[in-house]
């Protein structure tokens, strides 16, 4: 029997404040921690373990800075060097930055912005996260065992003959392509059969949107990299001579196997953050997001035009010279979809009622500095200059521009939106913004003089370097303590905020998507009704009475069919 | 403008240079321009729409298909003219002139070498003669390097298995630095060289002078010291007892090794011998497994003369 057709009472659900019982205390002990398939758990997991491996990469950010004060040895030597800057590499991007945004904080809000119970497969959910913690263990395996110096692109033939741990570690990233992968399957099928009634594709939230389209990419690339990594496992203990020119491979064939993967695998890592910024703009501006369809649909453009444009990576490599050309060309319409969100967000703030709260703060120093990311992409792009430009330190200046200015910030935007959702605490909002702009400062610090170093032809991966970059060096170094002292600062608050924070209220930034429309912290269930939307999720001059709806039953005794 | 371009550009002394500086100022600017406009409508409308009273409400503007169409085509107007200049420009790079003059280049962990039409190799310096166009023609004899002039604007990877091609043309006598932009292992920053663009008339007498200096009636000693500098050994060997790359050649001859494996031997001609040839069959501790073999790239005359070489450096 289906109550699909019985009809129903739709009738609007005030949020209870301050609940007793919700998702964090609802069971309790270890094993309801280990075991558990709420989404919110599994997230917040992820969110600490994400958070971790941040500190980790972070510290071995720090002591590459700080080697890099004098132009000759400072305290580690080139191989200790090497190490390290793949590690901060392999562990920011594998371990950190991919899991950040779609694992982490996808996790806990991609089902409550749908209405839903959960996500389509919990225990899938739950094994992914193990899966990570898996491939995590061999990265930390191979970093206690000599660690690897082949930098996290692993190119061949340096990485079929390193003597560094590199089957530990791409064995490591190979499962945890795995985890990524199955995050992706389990939020797309979410996304298609989870959504509450009412809640139309053209009222989806556009951080969900932006999930989607990680989700498309994540399944559709990541198989790439798992099979590549696995080629160059066999070609270590094999010999299989597939990359390896002493064994009649071709290395370039392994840099277009990697870049296959890893130029989408940028998408993944920068999508969920337009999500972010694309919801943090419209709340704090009080505001209908300008452009809706245009912002939701240039994620998909951006996944589907990112998968044709990897041989940008190879201009100096070799490949043919048609391909060099054709890949330029695609790559410049990476710009128009990018652009496009860009304008949207500016247009929404117009006429908005911008309230300047952190989060909106990250998301204003996100525009500016993804921008500054974004542009620079466009002189990469353009042949004759990337000539000159390749492989130096502008290339680091600009994909820490976006992936940190871009990624880390919408990232820490989105941590301080719904932080008193998840965990039902205030933080300090003045030592927040301190700290935001701290960050800010930091960051362009230490990154803007990459762009001049690189320019002037400053290579990167470089131990050692000529004494004319000394004073720019430096001027970098200094930029990398202020970023510390900020995350530091953050960490300070944050902790703060966990240990005596002040009750944070259902909805402190007047949110219209439904994750404002249950108790903070959510309830196990994350709602205490199944949710009905009228409105779409930026509809900020229609009463919040109508975003409360639910239909009149118990949640357990309906189905979502 | 100049000023700036002088800042962020080294010196420019290629015939390409200026077209690809033309265009790294270009998208600057409006790329600068665009920032700003952004930045302003950033900091403006966070200023003229703060939020003053909390119940303010806000129009309703969803949609502008005009303002959509505009930041889609100025931006592709922007992009396609973007394209066609840096294609325009690597276009050249990419065709080297007919009559240029070829030098072969090979790339080695962690060194260059120049090989000349006439057979003479030189290490670590490219000298060519000023306005005449040369042409690279480059291998690496391991991993992947890429041989990068800074002041030219050119870089292209070096792949073990087949060749890859550049060219540039110097107008002007210089000395111009070449860096290794594609990692290689621990010497991998190290793996500096210098083009030395001379007047044609000295690039002549140099080549000549060269010439001389790879003839069979050489005392084997001083083959072995041009096979030394030829080879490009001083970038990881020392003659002087500081430690490189790999041990200094300094006092060498006839100690006593002690290796990775916990192994030691005498330092004697057979183990100097297989040292080159088969350059990680013994490895001293305390140094990385990075020499790559000479096996098949030394004649044995020319390894005689440097292990003769060698065996000078007391």
């Amino acid at each position: 029997m289906t109550n699909t057709t019985k009809p129903v009472a739709i009738r609007e659900f005030p949020v209870e404040e301050f609940p007793e019982t919700h998702y964090l205390n609802a069971t309790k002990g270890l094993k309801s921690w280990m075991l558990t398939l709420d989404h919110k758990r599994i997230g917040l997991m992820y969110l600490a373990s994400v958070i971790f491996f941040f500190f980790v990469g972070g510290l071995l950010a720090l002591a590459l800075r700080l080697e890099l004060w004098e132009p000759a040895q400072n305290f580690m030597d080139a191989e200790t060097y090497n190490r390290v800057f793949t590690l901060h590499g392999a562990v920011m991007i594998f371990l950190f930055i991919i899991p950040s945004i779609p694992a982490a904080l996808g996790n806990i809000f991609l089902p409550v912005m749908l209405g839903a119970k959960d996500v389509a497969f919990p225990r899938l959910n739950l094994a992914s996260f193990y899966i990570y913690l898996g491939g995590a263990m061999f990265t930390l395996y191979s970093m206690a065992h000599g660690g690897i110096d082949t930098g996290w692109t692993f190119y061949t033939p340096y990485s079929t003959n390193s003597g560094s741990a590199v089957i530990s570690m791409t064995f490591g990233v190979f499962i945890m392509g795995f985890s990524s992968i199955l995050t992706g399957v389990n939020f797309i099928t979410t996304v298609h059969k989870m959504r509450a009634p009412g809640q139309t594709w053209g009222k989806l939230p556009l951080f969900v949107w932006s999930l989607y389209a990680t989700g498309v990419i994540q399944v559709l690339a990541t198989p790439v990299l798992a099979i590549t990594l696995l080629l160059l496992i066999m070609e270590r203990t094999l010999g299989i001579g597939i990359f390896d020119p002493a064994l009649g491979g071709d290395p370039v064939l392994f840099q277009h196997f990697f870049w296959f993967y890893s130029h989408p695998a940028v998408y993944i890592m920068i999508v969920p953050g337009f999500g972010i910024i694309s919801e943090l703009i419209s709340t704090f501006s009080r505001k209908v997001i300008f452009g809706y369809w245009a912002v939701a649909l240039s994620s998909l453009a951006i996944a589907f035009i990112g998968f044709l444009v990897w041989g940008h990576h190879m201009f100096t490599s070799g490949q043919s010279e048609l391909s060099t050309v054709v890949f330029s060309f695609l790559t410049f319409f990476v710009g128009l979809p990018t652009g496009i969100k860009i304008m949207n967000w500016v247009a929404t703030m117009y006429r908005g009622s911008i309230w300047l709260a952190t989060p909106m703060l990250y998301a204003i120093e996100f525009l500016f500095l993804f921008t500054i990311g974004g542009l620079t992409g466009i002189m990469l792009g353009a042949l004759s200059v990337d000539i000159h430009l390749h492989d130096t330190y502008y290339v680091v200046a600009h994909f820490h521009y976006v992936m940190m200015g871009g990624t880390v910030f919408a990232f820490l935007g989105g941590l301080h939106y719904w932080w008193p959702k998840f965990t039902g605490k205030m933080y300090n909002e003045t030592l927040a913004k301190i700290a935001s702009v701290i960050l800010f400062i930091g960051f362009n610090m230490t990154f803007l003089p990459q762009f001049v170093m690189g320019s002037q032809g400053m290579p990167r991966r470089y131990f050692g370097y000529l004494e004319q970059f000394q004073t720019l060096h430096q001027y970098s170094t200094v930029g990398s303590w202020i970023l510390g002292v900020g995350f530091l600062l953050v960490a300070y608050y944050l902790i703060v905020s966990l240990v005596k924070g002040a009750k944070a209220p259902s909805n402190p930034w007047g949110g219209r998507s439904l994750e404002w429309m249950t108790s903070s912290p959510m309830p196990a269930h994350n709602f205490e009704h199944v949710p009905v939307v009228i409105h779409g999720p930026y509809d900020h001059h229609q009463p919040i009475a109508e975003f409360r709806m639910g239909i009149d039953a118990p949640h357990h005794d309906t189905t979502h069919a | 403008m100049e000023r700036l371009k002088d800042y962020f550009l080294p010196e420019s002394a290629s015939t390409f240079a200026s077209d690809t500086d033309g265009l790294f100022m270009f998208i600057n600017i409006s790329g600068g321009l665009l920032l700003l406009g952004i930045t302003i409508a950033l900091i403006w409308f966070s200023w003229k729409y703060k939020r003053r009273r909390e119940d303010e409400v806000t129009p309703v503007i969803r949609h502008s298909t005009i303002l959509e169409v505009t930041w889609t085509v100025i931006p592709l107007v922007l992009i396609l003219f973007v394209f066609a200049w840096g294609f325009r420009g690597w276009a050249t790079m990419r065709n080297a002139p007919a009559d240029a003059y070829e030098v072969y280049v090979t790339g080695l962990s962690f060194g260059w070498q120049f090989t000349y039409p006439n057979g003479v190799i030189s290490g670590t310096e490219l000298v060519v003669p000023a306005g005449r166009p040369v042409r690279l023609i480059m291998q690496s004899r391991d991993v992947i390097h890429s041989f990068f002039v800074p002041d030219f604007r050119i870089k292209q990877d070096l792949m073990p298995n087949r060749y890859t091609t550049a060219w540039f043309e110097a107008p002007e006598p210089g000395e111009h630095v070449i860096f290794c932009t594609e990692f290689c292992g621990s010497g991998h920053s190290a793996m500096l060289g210098k083009v030395k663009v001379v007047p044609v008339a000295e690039f002549e007498t140099w080549l000549t002078a060269e010439k001389a200096k790879t003839e069979g009636d050489l005392p084997l000693a001083e083959l072995g010291r041009n096979v030394f500098n030829q080879q490009g050994c001083m970038a990881c060997h020392s003659v002087d007892g500081s430690a490189g790359i790999g041990p200094t050649f300094k006092g060498l001859a006839g100690s006593q090794r002690s290796f990775t494996d916990g192994s030691s031997a005498t330092a004697d001609d057979n183990y100097l011998r297989e040292s080159i040839l088969r350059s990680n069959a013994k490895v001293v501790a305390g140094f990385a497994p990075a020499m790559p073999s000479y096996q098949g790239v030394l004649s044995d005359r020319q390894v005689d003369a440097l292990i003769a070489f060698i065996k000078e450096q007391q």
